[in-house]
Formats: C-alpha cells, sequence, structure tokens
C-alpha cells in the first residue's frame, strides 16, 4: 500500500505526463500567450461589470455572455473566444461542467452562465451531445434553472440520480469509501467546475474545490473538522484530480453568510467569474472575496466565525500539492 | 337485504383498512410520533398564495440531501423531520416554505436565535418570529418555520407575513 506521499508522487507524475500528451495540459499552452504571463505563477481571473444586474436587483442576461468572453480572453491571451476556448478544452472529447444547485433556487450556479459556455464550447467544435451539464439531483439542476434532458444528440443535462454511482470505492487520506458519480468516471473526459461562491455555515467557503462534494454519494460523510482536510482529500482523488481540470467560478451573486442555503438577508452581488485551473488559487481568491465583503458590514472573519477555511491551506501543503495558496505565487488578474 | 350487507362488510372493512393504512404512511413518511400535522395552507388558503409543488419530507438522516451543509446544525439542534413546499403568489412571487419539526421548542429556539441578522425585524408570529425583505423566519412549540422569497419586491415583505401567518394557524 502506498503511502500518501509516494502517492502524490505517483500521480503528479501521472498528470504530467497527461499534460503533455493530451490537450487537456493547459497552464504551458495557456501561459505563452497571456499577457504578462509568468509560466511559474497560478492564474487566476476575476472579471467584472457593476452592471451585470440592474437597479432590481435582476441579472442581465445578455452581460453575462460578454463578462465570460471577457475572461476567457484575459485567461487565454486570445481576443476571440473560439480560439480562446479551443485552447482550453479537447474539441472531439466529452466536456462536463459541474453546476452547483444545492442552496436552491436562490443561490444556484446562474442558467445564464451555463448557457454561455455551452453556446462557446458547441463554437469551437464540441458536438452538443458531447457536452453534459450535471449536479447531484434533478431538483439541483432545475434550482439553477436548467430544464432536464437525456437526448444523447443533444447538450445532456441531468443528474447522478440518474446515472448512478460507481459501486467500487476509491479513497485518499480521509475521504474514504468515496464512490463517485458516474458521469465523472465514466461519461466525461474532462469537466469545468461552474461553482457558485457561498458562505458555508461548516467549511467557511464553497467554490470550486468544496463543489466536488456533488460529484460523491454520501457528501455528509465528509464533513467533520469543518470539512478538513476532507475537502482536499477528496480533490485528491485520481479521477478528480486528473478529470476536473478547469474553472468558471460564479460569482455574480453570492451569500456570505447562511450558507450554503439561501438566506437572502445575507444576499450580494459581485458581479464578478472567478476564472483558473489552479484550484487552490481560485478558492483562495474567492475566500477573500467573501472575507472582503464580510469586513464591509462589519461582520466577523471565517476564523473568528469559527469557520476558518482550513481546507484551502491543507490543498497546497506538501500531502497534497493541488494548487497554490500563496497570493506570491498566483497572477492575479482583475479585469 | 341480509345477505346484500354481508357482502359489503369486507368492502367496509377494505375501506378501513385502506385509511388506516395512509395514516400510518403519513406517520411514517414524517417520522413524527406525534399527531399528523399539516402546516402548507392550500392554494387559495391565503389570499395570492398558490402551492406549486407537492410536500417533500425528510426525517433527520436524510437532511443532508435537502440542506447538505446546513444539515448538521439542525441535526445537533435536535431535528426530527422537514417538510417542504413551493409557493407562487398572484403567479409572480416564488417563495419556499420549510417546516422544521424540531425535538422541543429549546431546538426551535436554537436555530431561530443562530440565524438572526442586524436588519431582522421582529414580528408577532408564534412564539416568537423575525422578518427580512425576502424571509420570515418563527418558531411555534417544536415548530420552526423558515419561508423565503427568491425576489425582492415591494409586496414580498407583506404576501410572506401572510402566508406565514396562514403556516402559524396550522400549527
Amino acid at each position: 500500500m502506498k503511502n500518501r506521499r509516494e502517492f502524490i508522487k505517483t500521480t503528479a507524475a501521472g498528470a504530467l505526463v497527461l499534460g503533455s500528451q493530451s490537450k487537456l495540459g493547459l497552464a504551458a499552452v495557456l501561459d505563452q500567450k497571456a499577457p504578462h504571463a509568468d509560466a511559474s505563477k497560478s492564474k487566476v481571473v476575476v472579471a467584472r461589470d457593476a452592471a451585470l444586474h440592474d437597479s432590481s436587483g435582476q441579472l442581465n442576461e445578455k452581460h453575462v455572455q460578454d463578462l465570460l468572453d471577457r475572461a476567457i480572453a484575459s485567461y487565454t491571451g486570445r481576443d476571440h473566444p473560439v480560439d480562446a476556448w479551443k485552447r482550453i478544452v479537447p474539441v472531439d472529447k466529452v466536456i462536463g461542467l459541474k453546476v452547483n444547485g444545492l442552496g436552491g433556487k436562490g443561490i444556484s450556479t446562474h442558467a445564464a452562465l451555463v448557457m454561455a459556455v455551452c453556446e462557446r464550447l458547441q463554437q469551437a467544435g464540441v458536438k452538443p451531445g458531447n457536452i453534459i451539464i450535471w449536479d447531484r439531483s434533478g431538483r439541483d439542476i432545475q434550482a439553477c434553472g436548467l430544464t432536464i434532458s437525456t437526448d444523447p444528440s443533444r447538450i445532456r443535462c441531468y443528474g447522478s440520480d440518474v446515472a448512478g454511482y460507481e459501486d467500487q470505492p476509491v479513497e485518499f487520506g480521509t475521504a474514504k469509501n468515496v464512490k463517485l458519480a458516474k458521469i465523472l468516471s465514466r461519461d466525461c473526459d474532462m469537466v469545468i467546475g461552474l461553482p457558485i461562491l457561498k458562505d458555508h455555515e461548516l467549511a467557511g467557503v464553497t467554490f470550486a474545490m468544496k463543489n466536488m462534494y456533488g460529484v460523491v454519494q454520501k457528501p455528509f460523510e465528509l464533513h467533520a473538522g469543518g470539512c478538513n482536510p476532507s475537502v482536499a482529500d477528496l480533490n485528491c482523488i485520481q479521477t478528480i484530480r486528473d478529470k476536473v481540470r478547469f474553472t468558471i467560478g460564479d460569482a455574480m451573486s453570492s451569500v456570505y453568510n447562511g450558507g450554503p442555503g439561501f438566506h437572502p438577508e445575507y444576499l450580494w452581488q459581485p458581479n464578478a467569474l472567478i476564472v483558473g485551473e489552479d484550484r487552490v488559487a481560485v478558492d483562495h481568491t474567492a475566500w477573500q472575496m467573501i472575507e472582503r465583503q464580510r469586513a464591509e458590514v462589519k461582520m466577523p472573519t471565517l476564523e473568528a466565525a469559527g469557520r476558518p477555511a482550513r481546507y484551502i491551506a491543507t490543498a497546497a501543503d506538501a500531502d497534497h500539492k493541488l494548487g497554490t495558496n500563496d497570493p506570491q505565487r498566483m497572477h492575479l488578474l482583475e479585469i | 337485504m341480509i345477505r346484500s350487507n354481508r357482502w359489503m362488510l369486507p368492502v367496509w372493512l377494505s375501506v378501513f383498512a385502506a385509511l388506516i393504512g395512509m395514516a400510518v404512511a403519513v406517520t411514517v413518511t414524517t417520522g413524527c410520533k406525534k399527531k399528523a400535522v399539516d402546516p402548507f395552507p392550500a392554494s387559495g388558503a391565503v389570499t395570492g398564495w398558490e402551492k406549486t409543488s407537492e410536500t417533500r419530507v425528510f426525517a433527520a438522516k436524510d437532511l443532508w440531501q435537502y440542506i447538505d451543509g446546513d444539515a448538521e446544525q439542525y441535526t445537533a439542534a435536535g431535528v426530527v423531520s422537514t417538510s417542504t413546499s413551493d409557493y407562487k403568489y398572484q403567479g409572480q412571487l416564488e417563495a419556499t416554505v420549510d417546516v422544521h419539526t424540531m425535538g422541543d421548542a429549546a431546538g426551535a429556539g436554537k436555530i431561530l436565535a443562530a440565524g438572526q441578522g442586524k436588519d431582522a425585524k421582529t414580528v408577532q408570529l408564534g412564539d416568537a418570529g423575525v422578518a427580512y425583505a425576502q424571509s420570515v423566519i418563527f418558531r411555534k412549540g417544536p415548530y420552526l418555520v423558515r419561508i423565503v422569497a427568491y425576489e425582492s419586491t415591494p409586496d414580498a415583505p407583506q404576501a410572506l407575513l401572510a402566508l406565514a401567518h396562514g403556516v402559524e394557524a396550522k400549527l
């Protein structure tokens, strides 16, 4: 039985081989073309649009595609959206879009963002039947404002309640007896995470890495200790580590307290997308966004509130090496 | 006549058994050993409000399926079961009503106190209640009720309050 360090070494080497041999290895390609690129740093783009919501709080859906295009253009260094997307996804593969509808209708990944991503994927050459939008259940999908569809000739959109979970469990560290969603393990070649930014009663913050709780059969078994180190451990499971390669984080609206459920009294509109490959850097950036909002409304930090997002540092440690939580090792682009 | 009454006996027994079965089913489904309570007003029972979904019921052990991540605080406070249903006001404003059946009034009080923000307005509902622009939360005995609207509209606060009174009356 390999110990954790040996396992990390092996999987990291495997990921490098995969990266060098397939289009799924993004960083090197992207950093060659992006402005002010520094290949040694993890790039994170925060794209904002102050007019994303109108004065009554309604989302201007027409702005979403433009915001996504700006974010992806900035990330890839390619101005033309189709060209940019071809740099991100292998167009001949099955691409999964893991949304998050757990919080219900008020605080789930926005359908307008999902549709904008689908639009660009198809323009880049991904066949509609090779796009799968998914989450835990049909209810979660519908909470995002999406319609269930299993027609293989069209964009598919359904939950693991339909597709099921693997019988054979996998594990890493505290993430034991994990049964992965078959949509992840069997159907998708690459997954783009589309989480929505939220405060989290146990973990502190839920975004890119915590979104993976929606790919396992019994997420509640990973809640001990403020979800630390379980979030990091879960993301180290090889299938997740290898397939979930990019995050387009929905920070268009968020809850800075009371999450992960919908608490409209703590609803806030950052009007932003947070984009990146490094899931730790993306989560660190998202966490800081929540902390700034809490400070602005004179709420205590998440640490003071008793729910520090410790799993982010854990994910960056030597046992996990999922990315960096060190701002000095990030290339943060705010546009 | 005597013969026909004898024929009717099995029919009446069957009907009686079915009614008993339904009552047991409700009790089992709710996971509540006390009297079965349906706290959800029917469409039109509260002016302007229509019930738009079936009621879903989650036992404490299954609550994560509905509010994963939030479930622990309810479990710690002694939740027995949670029932939820969707509503719509005047065909526009969508809302969800959650009724948490706690083990006792103290559990309901604990959840209500923990969730109060600085913008909370005290309202006369049940044993205690607060309201925000898009939500109303109150407790009555072992019940903790949370009603949330998905939009902020000028008439949302009053409409939510009316629906809350409708729920309270059924508890």
